[in-house]
């Protein structure tokens, strides 16, 4: 059973880099062939002020903090019974290639089902770019598999 | 204002199958390390057949066939749930449909159901997203 006292937890605050080249990387391991994600001048012809980060692009700048996943090591978990429930994302601006995004990530909840077989955590991460601007939010839950 | 109506269907898209390489490119690109996606010895260890996709790989998926529907700039929520594991060599087909419109703070907006599914006819990954018109 996972430490429910966790709930509420904070991780620390960490701020990352959004390079153009990751950007690019990115588009090319999900097969993007939209002009806009790699190629600066079709970005700004779009309207965009230069590469925009692609819609699931937050969860990697999450992913680049100091420690990958630190809920394992908060919540004592093995990574290889982790598994990914569910998805969400809501924005309010744009993440250019050039911004700086600061992550501030909580535990907000924890249950289990199937009497202790499976056991969700759920985190919300918030999103602000170099002028303290909220960019996104997001919530993810991820499956622990005690089985 | 764009001509966005209830029913109306999103341009497809359908991927190649999901190969190994797939895999390794997406955990370098996307940051996600986790050895079950890249390491065969470990996935089995970890009591998986073998290898398979990230969920996030799907749900980048699902962002391209939104994105070339709509601009970005007009994706206001995107979201869904991992239903069921995508393994090595399945292909997947993205699709959506504008099941709603809805206002929300002055803004319409198209409400939008959206689903991964694998050529079989398994569904992987099922959500919704709100796109502004």
């Amino acid at each position: 059973m996972l430490d429910q006292s966790k709930i509420g937890h904070k991780f620390p605050t960490f701020k990352i880099d959004v390079e153009k080249g990751r950007l690019k990387m990115f588009a090319k391991a999900i097969g993007e062939t939209n002009p806009i994600y790699s190629d600066e001048s079709a970005a700004i012809e779009a309207g965009y002020k230069t590469i925009p980060a692609p819609p699931t692009f937050p969860f990697t700048i999450e992913l680049d903090g100091p420690e990958l996943l630190p809920v394992l090591r908060v919540l004592n978990m093995d990574i290889g019974k982790l598994l990914h429930g569910s998805q969400d994302f809501e924005y309010f601006d744009t993440i250019y290639a050039g911004d700086c995004i600061e992550v501030n990530c909580v535990i907000v909840n924890m249950f289990s089902k199937k009497g202790g077989a499976l056991e969700f955590v759920e985190l919300e991460s918030s999103y602000s770019n170099q002028n303290a601007k909220l960019v996104a939010k997001a919530t993810c839950t991820l499956v622990y598999r005690n089985a | 204002m764009t001509n966005i109506n209830v029913g109306d269907k999103l341009p497809s898209l359908t991927l190649p199958a999901i190969s190994r390489c797939t895999l390794a490119l997406f955990a370098g690109a996307s940051g996600d390390h986790n050895p079950i996606h890249i390491d065969s010895d470990f996935a089995k260890a970890a009591g998986m057949d073998d290898v398979f996709a990230h969920g996030m790989l799907s749900m980048a998926y699902l962002g391209r066939m939104l994105t070339n529907w709509q601009s970005q700039a007009k994706l206001r929520k995107f979201s869904n749930r991992f239903l069921a594991i995508t393994q090595l060599q399945d292909v997947i087909i993205c699709t959506g449909e504008v099941v709603d419109i809805i206002n929300v703070n002055d803004e319409s907006r198209a409400k939008v159901e959206i689903f991964a599914t694998k050529a079989d006819g398994t569904q992987t990954l099922a959500g919704v997203a709100e796109v502004a018109i």
